[in-house]
């Protein structure tokens, strides 16, 4: 048998999501890039094949996989689809799994299961239009009154808002007290107060539904308070952590897809009779792409590890993700060199790659935002 | 109903073939391996008729270990266990040798009905399945495109010539070849995955069938593999000259004995 680092599980697992992602969600990715229509009936497919629920126990409708295996299935996916991707990152590791890691066992018996177990989809709703890297900065507010909380404020940028049924909403509980006085709530969709705005119109991941929600007067009964009150900004940044792992992957397979299809087109494309695949200078972009790739899944693939294995990894999903971000953006711009003219135009999927690749650079913390989390924790060490 | 799948594993579509330089047959190790494409038609049709009438989905696969994926990639998507016989001492792969080895591997779990794919990707003979059927004594359709489970039997749809088909009745058991694209071929779900590790895989040796090196020893069926060769190119032209009538005859005796042909 080949060396391999995967499982038999994760090796199947991978084949067969790259199979499904090449056949079902890839034919569908310019047109819904360009119609900016959430790819609902594909999200229904993955639900059937359990995708929806991957690092989650079997007792909470998931499939009992791990932090790995939703790495390399959003790989795969990402290869076929940006906005696909994002979706389901963006209901696995930051709706899903803040409910798994901290609700109480109704509500994940309530939530969690039908989000695992594809009947549900979720959202996340910690940017405001005032804070976005400064989260802790949020304006919107939760007050007690008697068996409610009732929220006010507004979040924008929310992932799957027009199609979600759970909402992980934060909000200040105690404002006078800063990040230490923010509280995370299960939301729901039609709650009253709890208004869904108008689509965005992005750069990139595209088809990936993104809108503002509006928060006014909002009752959440306080059932649906996500753990300890006052804990809201530790849950966020533990649930941001394991988020990295997600958008790194989502990079890596946007730029295997932008290396494939350029390596490809530079052994049929000829100029100066020869095919431009025989000129250094495109060898060497091919190779940089190459190596950087390699480089990013190695990462990915320990961050994911290390946090499969319960061991600290803040460091090394920020690592990841800004790493195979920022490659996937060489990448991609790359991709559109060797192409050409053929590049810049929506005739050849290599642009859309790179428009989707620029979300990765921003979501789920900046560059700039990581490598300030990378310096503390590096610094934290020489202190 | 139990049904008993024969699955293959052939060389990725597009591989790039090389001959080894005994020309004994290609490189096998740099290829990589996939599920022969009538094979996941047979499954699929083998695992839709288990979940409309109940019973049993049963894979058979021959090989060398690597086909042990193809055998997970089936228990994966629903098939309920699987036997496997490892053919890498066999020094015959003709159709006949196959057959000869499947159907003493069938015969003891005594199916109701057993689906092979219509022929194989790789050597595209289409002979096994149905020599298969003879050594098994049991009535056989090819090139199936539907089935239609009776009382007291079935009822199949195969394609015939030129889009025509035939509807045909057999008793059971039987043995049908099953067509490519008949159906759409399900994905292994994440569920169906996790639980293949746990689903019986039997490894029959040449032995618990009741046969002996000497019934899969090269030249055993009568059948002698030469070589292994790339057709070769020549850029000869005769231009036979002459009235019509005689050239016609110099033409057939030249395709006749020299071409060999006919
Ligand atoms: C498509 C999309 C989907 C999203 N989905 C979600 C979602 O589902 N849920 C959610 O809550 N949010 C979501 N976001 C929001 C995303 O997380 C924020 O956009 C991101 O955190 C950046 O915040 P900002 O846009 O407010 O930029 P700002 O924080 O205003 O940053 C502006 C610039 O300043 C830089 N900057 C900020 N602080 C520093 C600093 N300390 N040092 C150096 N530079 C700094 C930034 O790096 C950036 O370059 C999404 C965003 C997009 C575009």
């Amino acid at each position: 048998m080949a060396y391999s680092e995967l499982t038999e599980e994760q090796t199947m697992l991978r084949d067969m999501v790259r199979e499904f992602a090449k056949n079902e969600i890839e034919p569908l990715a310019a047109e819904i890039d360009e119609t900016c229509a959430y790819p609902i009936d594909n999200i229904r497919q993955m639900a059937e094949l359990g995708l929806l629920g991957i690092p989650f126990p079997e007792k909470y409708g998931g499939a009992g996989m791990d932090t790995m295996s939703l790495a390399l299935a959003l790989e795969e996916i990402a290869k076929a689809c940006g906005s696909t991707c994002l979706s389901l990152a963006a209901h696995t590791s930051l709706c899903a799994t803040p409910i798994y890691l901290f609700g109480s066992e109704e509500q994940k018996q309530k939530y969690l299961v039908p989000l695992a177990s594809g009947a549900a989809i979720g959202s996340f709703c910690l940017s405001e239009p005032g804070s976005g890297s400064d989260a802790g900065a949020a304006t919107t507010v939760a007050v007690r009154e008697g068996e409610h909380y009732v929220l006010n404020g507004n979040k924008l940028w929310v992932t799957n808002a027009g199609l979600a049924d759970t909402f992980v909403v934060f909000a200040k509980t105690d404002p006078e007290q800063g990040v230490r006085g923010i509280s995370a709530f299960i939301v729901e969709k039609g709650t009253e107060g709890f208004i869904i705005g108008k689509k965005e119109d992005k750069l990139g991941v595209r088809a990936s539904d993104t809108r503002p929600v509006s928060i006014e007067g909002c009752r959440v009964p306080k059932e649906n308070l996500l753990g300890e009150e006052n804990k809201g900004f530790r849950q966020a940044l533990v649930t941001l952590d394991g988020g990295r792992i997600g958008i790194g992957a989502m990079s890596v397979g946007l730029a295997q897809a932008a290396m494939e299809k350029a390596a490809a087109y530079s052994q049929e494309r000829e100029a100066f009779g020869s095919l431009i695949g025989d000129f250094q200078a495109i060898k060497w972009m091919l190779a940089d792409m190459a190596t950087e790739i390699h480089a990013g899944r190695l990462m990915v693939h320990h961050a994911a590890r290390l946090r499969d294995a319960g061991q600290p990894y803040t460091k090394e999903a920020a690592m990841a993700k800004l790493f195979s971000s920022e490659a996937a953006m060489r990448a991609t711009k790359n991709a559109i060199q060797i192409f050409g003219g053929y590049g810049y135009t929506r005739d050849y999927p290599v642009e859309r790659y790179w428009r989707d690749a620029k979300l990765t650079v921003i979501g789920e913390g900046t560059s700039e935002v990581l490598r300030l989390v990378v310096s503390r924790e590096l610094l934290k060490e020489f202190a | 109903m139990k049904i008993i799948v024969c699955m293959k594993q052939v060389p990725v579509k597009d591989s790039l073939l090389k001959i080894k330089d005994d020309n004994s047959w290609v490189h096998e190790d740099e290829l990589n391996y996939e599920i022969n494409e009538s094979d996941h038609y047979a499954l699929e049709t083998a695992l839709r008729l288990k979940e409309a009438h109940g019973g049993e989905v049963v894979i058979l696969t021959m090989g060398p270990e690597r086909v042990k994926e193809a055998i997970k990639q089936g228990l994966a998507k629903g098939a309920d266990r699987a036997l496997y016989i490892n053919n890498a001492d066999f020094t015959s792969i003709d159709p006949m040798t196959n057959a000869k080895v499947l159907a003493a591997a069938i015969s003891p779990e005594t199916p109701d009905l057993v689906l092979a794919g219509l022929q194989t990707d790789d050597n595209g003979s289409g002979q096994t399945g149905v020599i298969l059927a003879e050594n098994l004594g049991l009535p056989h359709t090819s090139i199936v495109m539907e089935i239609e489970k009776l009382d007291n039997g079935i009822k199949v749809k195969r394609e015939l010539e030129s889009g025509w088909f035939q509807w045909i009745e057999l008793p059971l058991p039987a043995l049908l070849t099953i067509q490519s694209g008949i159906n759409q071929i399900r994905y292994a779900t994440i569920k169906g995955i996790m639980m293949a590790k746990k689903k019986e895989v039997k490894e029959l040796a040449l032995s618990d069938l009741g046969l002996s090196g000497a019934d899969v020893a090269a030249g055993s069926t009568g059948l002698d593999f030469q070589k292994v060769y790339v057709p070769e190119k020549t850029k000869q032209a005769l231009i036979l000259e002459g009235d019509p009538k005689d050239v016609a005859e110099q033409l057939a005796d030249k395709l006749k004995n020299e071409a060999k042909v006919f």
